[in-house]
């Protein structure tokens, strides 16, 4: 959100008072990072009431299909979420050191809590991907397409499988794949700023003086942990 | 820009239109003045555009039978003059284009807060438009603006439907942008000395506005995100056909829409503001009501979008809840009303193109709320629902109060955004002729309305001849104001005067600039002053404008 000249960079990380990053319309770097941190907050205020939609439709139609939500549910395994979650919860533990390292100016911490934030995140796209393969494998589509097959029924609990299958089965899953996707497409944007931030960590650019993209973006990674948080158990415990 | 490019010695002296030459110093400058310039062009082609539209319906509606263009026809026409007009025309006009060029000169700042984000803005806004174009090659768009399933994602509607949703959404997250930067801007980019209630009441509009933009564009986000999914993978989110709710569809469009009305209607009374004052030579009038009410405006906005479904089948309760908050808009509304008026009376009141615009606008936004409130009471909308007394009602606040603010604020500020003064008898002209145009065009639809005639029919009865002839004649009055409009403003950059830094002895901090301002705005530093403080200023003469005597600065 920054204005900063890229590139030409000396080693070693940004000094307190050096203002090589400061954009020209700003008066000082206090001032700059100030204004940074209340346009990412906007900001993700903005994408919360983007989720919020999704949000809405997951109540309304599980207030007006409950027993179909409950039912369908148990086509979710909780252990891959949890496990997820942990992922997800680990992640936002490293993206915040790393915001604490370049704060503190240590380059050899800020790289390694950068990489590890970015390795999580794609952790979680792996253990998602496998998730989303099982299921389509097994007819667990959207919509009308959704026909899930006998040897999915087959590892439901009995008292489940004694059920006739819901006709409107995909409305469910038209949601689930609609939040974990908007999420996930959440985790591959953050995935490409971490893999930004690591270029320009590599540059020194960060240091006591300047660490306004960690932050912002460690800021908006802790939200898409936080979104996390509410779909799991609205999708998997519920 | 850089740090360096900024400490270039010398390049204070030259003006934003002359520092950078070449079709890329414009495509690609976070420059935020020539942002809103390139916005400005956009917006006007599009008023044009959608008045082109316009121009078919209502020629079309001479003769009962229609008979211009075909019934299909005819359903586009009215559908892409509503979206045109609303996603790229309304929505966008005042902020985008003059509060671009206008915020941050009134803070006393360099530029917003993030130049490249404003940047990325205006491309957003750019390729939505292009796409809402590509509609029309495409075989154009029959759903109404307002979109609503089932009609608009039937597998029939082909791939126009496909391309208005993505271009309402790149423009919303345009708009989304525009509203982080203002607020970013107004919170930390004021001025020394500039509290918070020194800042132009046009900044708590916008303020008020950005608020609007950042949370409740992103729902609007979210449901033509999904209607584009919908339409082509069948989820059974908004399609009754595969187990969706199309009324859902309809609560997250208006949880939108509506407040939307507010993006319009804020920024527009924000140019109120600083017009009536700066022309009746008397501070504003209630300075913290006006602002206050700003705020207001937005906050019930957000609370009463269900008044736009009174005939959808939600509960008679909701119904009951969303009429009563929406009555609750009047107030706040009525407060800046007379406030307006009372900065008027006893005032010095020049009546120079940006004012006589202004007085039309009390006029029709009068006329305008006040008809907002028979359709904001339940029982008297019910049987007006979906009748021209509807359409008369919101053009008269979106046109009417909104494109009329719009053109006072453009004349306001054309010699500060050019350098140039424009033609006054031209202005004054186009004004008497708006305001003619306007109501000749709206008021017979009233009648019609209440009379019984329903919107978007392509024929309608006999007995409504006379209301839509004179409707049509007023169309094209409004149309001969709005060319004269443009036309004086264009032939001002070529033969207008050159325009002084302070041509009408307004006091906020954009009239110390130069007129056009330099690349960085302020030659020094600008302190934050009272904007409304007119004491002390006096006319020069024509050429050298208005100066503030002791020398003080504002």
């Amino acid at each position: 959100m920054s204005d900063p000249a890229t590139g030409h960079a000396p080693a070693g990380p940004a000094a307190p008072g050096s203002t090589r990053f400061l954009a020209h319309h700003f008066p000082s770097m206090e001032a700059q990072l100030d204004t940074s941190k209340l346009g990412i907050w906007l900001f993700l205020g903005s994408e919360v009431l983007f989720f919020s939609g999704l949000f809405t439709a997951y109540g309304v139609y599980r207030a007006n299909h409950f027993s179909l939500f409950h039912y369908a549910h148990h086509f979710l395994d909780w252990r891959m979420g949890a496990l997820n979650t942990v992922v997800l919860v680990l992640s936002s533990l490293s993206a915040a050191w790393s915001v604490r390292c370049a704060q503190l100016g240590q380059r050899r911490g800020l790289n390694a809590t950068l990489l590890l934030t970015l390795v999580l995140a794609g952790v979680f796209l792996v253990v998602k991907y496998f998730e989303y393969s099982h299921k389509l494998h097994n007819g667990i589509a959207w919509g009308a397409a959704c026909r899930p097959s006998e040897a999915i029924l087959s590892t439901l609990p009995p008292d489940v499988r004694a059920l006739p299958v819901p006709k409107d089965l995909g409305t469910f899953f038209s949601i689930y794949y609609l939040m974990t996707g908007l999420h996930g497409i959440h985790v591959l944007v953050g995935m490409g700023l971490y893999v930004w931030l690591l270029g320009r960590a590599g540059r020194g650019d960060f240091g006591p003086g300047y660490y306004v993209p960690v932050d912002s973006v460690a800021l908006y990674w802790h939200l898409v942990d936080m979104i996390w948080i509410f779909l799991f158990p609205l999708f998997y415990l519920m | 820009m850089t740090h360096a490019e900024a400490a270039v010695p010398g390049a204070t002296g030259e003006s934003y239109l002359d520092h950078g030459r070449g079709i890329r110093s414009w495509l690609l400058t976070l420059d935020h003045k020539r942002i809103g310039i390139m916005y400005l062009v956009l917006i006007v082609v599009s008023l044009f555009l959608g008045g082109i539209f316009a121009m078919v319906v209502r020629f079309h509606l001479w003769n009962p039978g229609g008979g211009l263009v075909s019934n299909d026809a005819y359903n586009k026409m009215f559908t892409l003059h509503g979206a045109v007009m609303i996603f790229l025309f309304v929505i966008p006009g005042i902020p985008s284009a003059l509060g671009n060029f206008v915020v941050p000169l009134q803070v006393g700042a360099k530029d917003v807060a993030f130049p490249r984000v404003n940047l990325l803005s205006f491309w957003l806004f750019a390729a939505g438009a292009v796409l809402f174009v590509a509609t029309l090659v495409v075989g154009g768009l029959d759903t109404g603006w307002t979109l609503y399933p089932p009609y608009s994602l039937e597998s029939s509607r082909g791939l126009g439907i496909l391309l208005a949703l993505t271009g309402v959404f790149l423009a919303g997250f345009s708009s989304i942008l525009t509203g982080v930067n203002f607020i970013a801007t107004i919170h930390k980019m004021r001025a020394p000395g500039m509290g918070w209630f020194d800042l132009p009441l046009f900044l708590w509009a916008l303020y008020a506005t950005a608020i609007i933009q950042i949370f409740a564009t992103p729902v609007l986000g979210i449901t033509v995100a999904l209607g584009f999914l919908e339409r082509l993978f069948h989820l059974g989110i908004f399609m009754p056909e595969y187990g969706g709710d199309p009324v859902l569809f309809q609560h997250f469009f208006w949880f939108y829409s509506h407040p939307a009305v507010y993006i319009m209607i804020l920024p527009a009374m924000g140019i109120v503001s600083e017009v009536v004052s700066v022309f009746s030579r008397k501070p504003i009038f209630g300075y913290r009501f006006i602002a206050m009410s700003s705020i207001a405006i937005a906050v019930i906005g957000f609370l009463v979008w269900g008044h736009h479904m009174f005939t959808s089948g939600q509960s008679k309760w909701t119904n009951v809840i969303f009429s009563f908050l929406t009555l609750l808009v009047a107030i706040p509304s009525a407060i800046k009303t007379f406030n307006w008026l009372a900065t008027m009376y006893k005032g010095a009141i020049v009546l120079k193109t940006p004012m006589l615009y202004v007085l039309s606008f009390f006029a029709i936004f009068g006329v305008g709320g006040l008809t907002g409130l028979f359709l904001g009471a339940l029982a008297t909308d019910i049987p007006l629902h979906d009748t021209y007394f509807v359409v008369a009602h919101f053009h008269f606040v979106m046109v009417g109060a909104v494109m009329i603010a719009f053109l006072a604020g453009l004349h306001y500020w054309w010699p500060k955004m050019t350098g140039r003064m424009y033609d006054e008898r031209l202005g004054t002209a186009s004004a008497v002729l708006v305001f003619l145009g306007f109501n000749l065009t709206f008021i017979p639809q009233f009648f019609a309305g209440v009379a019984g005639m329903p919107r978007r029919y392509a024929t309608y009865a006999a007995q409504f001849q006379g209301a839509n002839r004179l409707s049509t004649v007023g169309a094209v009055v409004l149309t001969t104001g709005l060319v004269i409009a443009l036309w004086g403003l264009l032939a001002s950059l070529r033969r207008g005067a050159r325009a002084p830094a302070n041509p009408w002895g307004a006091a906020s901090l954009e009239w110390t600039a130069a007129s056009p301002p330099i690349h960085d705005n302020f030659a020094v530093p600008p302190r934050g002053g009272r904007p409304y403080d007119f004491g002390g200023l006096r006319l020069v003469s024509d050429e050298a404008g208005w100066v503030r005597a002791g020398g003080e600065g504002a």
